[in-house]
């Protein structure tokens, strides 16, 4: 969305604004004590980050941060925070500015590195010369589906997306063999539940 | 404690877990022209899966899904991908080369679109039934989320 009058303030603006928000969230997660807060602030920065990734036209990466970072790692933090404490401990002592020294150190690492990298939609970068425009170029006629990302996800990176599958497989099996598989307890109590009494929904509550 | 002061969550959530289902097969099925595949369409299904559980409970949405179907799903979808590769192979092609899968002449495309169809198939259910497996581990454990726990 270029070559309008104003449209580069406005992005600009736009961006401004969601990093300002993602910065105060940040800060409010490292700063709070309280875990379910901190949870539900969590799934707040990946939905403003989705967010910002539209406005940067990533709207794949965008989606999958929607789905992902605010829709199921909410959830699975909150199965998680059930099994432990509500608070987390403070900080004691010098420990305290570790992890400040930490962030300013990548921070100030990250930001020397993006001196070297070509600006924002820039036309003679070498991901808009080189692989890229060959990709555009061909999908169309060796694969004919008009979504060039599924297409190179699917076809042309068919065994790294394979591997990826495999990875969220993987993590599957691994929680379940390091947990169990969460029907040991309640399993148990479902079927008792079914022997004892046919199940009456409403009732059970409190 | 008396009565159901849940009666709101639970009407809203009555409605949108079925809209919240479709979109995820919208997600799947779309994929080919909007942004999305099977990671999306998995994520998303598994989480209309596992608002059905935060709040109606766990017990009920295991014996909906339970948690040997969400295991057979995951490992069926991973078995459903890598068998697209050795179709391939079998048809005397290189590993996931879907041009193979149907020995077609060169400028056809019919083996490319089976072939992501089925892998984006295999996609959405491993991710699902991941992503549900891995929720019943975490929420299993607990017996029953009472409402001073939060």
């Amino acid at each position: 969305m270029t070559g309008f009058e104003g449209a580069t303030l406005a992005i600009d603006l736009l961006n401004i604004t969601l990093l300002t928000i993602l910065f105060v969230v940040a800060i409010a997660i490292a700063r709070l004590r309280s875990l379910f807060a901190i949870v539900m602030l969590s799934g707040i920065y990946s939905l403003v980050s989705a967010t910002w990734f539209v406005a940067l036209d990533a709207v794949d990466v965008a989606f999958t941060e929607a789905a992902v970072g605010a829709g199921i790692s909410t959830a699975l933090f909150l199965g998680a925070m059930v099994l432990t404490s509500r608070t987390a401990k403070a900080e004691k002592g010098a420990t305290r500015f570790i992890p400040l020294l930490v962030v300013i150190a990548t921070g100030a690492v990250l930001i020397y590195a993006t001196i070297d990298l070509p600006g924002f939609g820039d036309a003679t970068s070498p991901a808009n010369t080189g692989v890229g425009v060959d990709f555009l170029q061909r999908t169309y006629p060796e694969i004919a589906i008009p979504n060039i990302v599924t297409a190179v996800l699917a076809s042309y990176r068919g065994f790294d997306t394979l591997g990826e599958v495999g990875v969220v497989f993987a993590a599957g099996l691994a929680v379940t063999l390091l947990l169990g598989f969460g029907e040991r307890s309640l399993g148990a109590t479902v079927r008792q539940d079914d022997r004892i009494s046919p199940p009456k929904k409403d009732e059970e509550e409190s | 404690m008396k009565g159901d002061h849940h009666i709101i969550l639970r009407v809203v959530a009555k409605a949108l877990i079925p809209i919240i289902a479709l979109y995820g097969f919208y997600v799947q099925f779309h994929g080919e022209y909007s942004p999305g595949g099977g990671f999306q369409a998995g994520v998303i299904l598994a989480v209309s899966v596992i608002l059905y559980s935060l709040i109606f409970g766990i017990a009920p949405a295991m014996r909906a899904i339970t948690p040997g179907f969400a295991r057979f799903i995951a490992a069926l979808g991973f078995l459903t991908y890598l068998g697209v590769g050795i179709w391939a192979l079998a048809m005397g092609g290189n590993f996931l080369d879907y041009d193979a899968l149907f020995r077609e002449e060169p400028g056809g495309h019919l083996g490319q679109h089976v072939g992501i169809i089925v892998i984006e198939l295999g996609v959405l259910f491993a991710v699902a039934g991941s992503m549900v497996t891995i929720f019943f581990a975490f929420a299993g454990r607990v017996s029953e989320i009472r409402d001073e726990d939060w």
